[in-house]
């Protein structure tokens, strides 16, 4: 394995690169090396502080991989603390499966060594028939139909925000003028109905203006609206006249 | 040289991988399976003897000529061949794992590496160094990955009896020892 590089900073901490270590376990046993401990009788303390330092400085305490294995030690740790009596052959030490892990691995690492060796040294022999190697091939083989190819195009294109265009308008409520029309109506009927004031082929603006006016008016005391049940005919009723302020 | 032992060599020379004693013996069907081998230990007697540049090894269960080590460096910087990209280690510790746990799943893998290794065993599956054997048991059976061919050969391993055996590891381990019977 790449032994990680450690620089010594002014303040006395380390600076370990990430890429040179292939996981958690890899780390522990980097830290284990360092403080030249015994991994069979590891002093779980120390080698969780330096873990949890180490992770925040490289900013691993993102990687679920090294959180789990920076939780794991916690609990051991604090299992540690916890009373026990001499001589209790029941005690089962809550380190074994840490240590039964770093001493598996430290062995998958001595293989790691040697069959690496293994292919180096089979690469200074060339056989027949040398193909220079194809370009690196993308992470996962691609097989694909056509449609599938223009669906994740339209996707990709989706996602493109579209210039986002509003046109402006002046808005012509006549508020104004349906309040004279409606007014007008008052003034000659005692009641009548929605269509009388915008009749049956009003635009949006004009059913706008309208209904504005209506609340206005309502509100002023001029008439009264009424609806008999959800979704029917709205009638105006001219109110008693009152005296406006 | 005998017939046999230059047929072979042209056999050999042709082929741009290794070939197996059978498939060397079956060239020529006549010479029986001592013949065969007889023949084969000529031919690399007959390469060392004679010293040459391409030396005969036996390699993924099989023989094959390959140029000689001193002459890497030469035929690579002049771009005549190419040495192989070295495998990450990420990929040489799965390999160690696939190649001792044998069928072996992911979860088993990752539970080793502690780390996520979907990505690298499905890379090793497209370099053809591991494969799909089988699968497990239990729920969603899973899939179990094996060595192939090609590991060997890019090891320059004869078979995985080549590999080092655990116990000649400085880090020894040993299934824990049964309790002791009260």
């Amino acid at each position: 394995m790449t032994t990680p590089s450690s620089v010594m900073q002014e303040n006395a901490g380390f600076i370990v690169e990430l890429e040179q270590f292939s996981g958690p376990l890899d780390l522990l046993l980097h830290l284990i090396r360092e403080d030249e401990v015994d991994i069979t009788d590891l002093p779980i303390a120390k080698i969780a502080d330096q873990f949890l330092a180490v992770i925040d400085e490289l900013g691993l305490n993102q990687a679920s991989d090294y959180l789990e294995m920076a939780a794991r030690l916690l609990r051991i740790k604090a299992q540690m603390l916890l009373p026990r009596r001499i001589g209790d052959d029941e005690w089962e030490d809550p380190r074994s499966e840490l240590v039964r892990r770093l001493l598996e691995y430290q062995q998958i690492r001595e293989l790691v060594t040697w069959l690496g060796d293994a292919a180096d040294r089979r690469a200074e022999q060339f056989g027949r028939g040398f193909a220079p190697p194809p370009e690196p091939a993308p992470d996962a083989p691609l097989v694909i139909e056509l449609n599938e190819l223009l669906a994740a195009a339209e996707r990709v294109i989706a996602l493109i925000p579209e210039p986002v265009l509003h046109r402006v308008v002046p808005r012509p409520l006549d508020v104004e003028g349906a309040m004279d029309r409606i007014e007008k109506l008052l003034a000659t009927r005692e009641e009548f109905g929605w269509l009388d004031i915008v009749g049956k082929r009003a635009g949006i603006v004009d059913i706008l203006s309208a209904f504005i006016a209506l609340l206005e008016l309502a509100r002023r005391g001029a008439l009264r609206v009424e609806q008999p049940e959800p979704f029917a005919s709205i009638v105006i009723r001219r109110e008693s006249p009152r005296e406006t302020v | 040289m005998s017939p046999l032992a230059k047929l072979f060599e042209a056999a050999l020379f042709a082929a741009s991988r290794s070939l197996t004693v059978d498939e060397l013996s079956a060239l020529d069907p006549s010479a029986g399976e001592s013949a065969a081998q007889a023949a084969l230990d000529e031919l690399r007697r007959v390469y060392m003897a004679e010293d040459h540049g391409v030396e005969l090894v036996e390699i993924a269960q099989g023989w094959q000529f390959l140029t000689r080590r001193e002459y890497a460096e030469t035929i690579e910087r002049a771009r005549i061949a190419l040495r192989t990209r070295r495998l990450s280690p990420a990929a040489l510790e799965t390999l160690a794992i696939v190649a001792y746990r044998q069928p072996v799943g992911r979860l088993e893998v990752e539970e080793i590496r502690g780390v996520d290794s979907g990505a690298v065993l499905d890379k090793l599956v497209e370099r053809g160094l591991v494969e799909v054997v089988t699968r497990g048991e239990g729920l969603g059976r899973p899939l179990l990955y094996g060595t192939t061919a090609q590991l060997l050969e890019t090891l320059g391993l004869k078979d995985l009896d080549q590999l080092p055996r655990l116990e000649e590891l400085a880090v020894a381990l040993h299934p824990p020892a049964p309790a002791e019977p009260e």
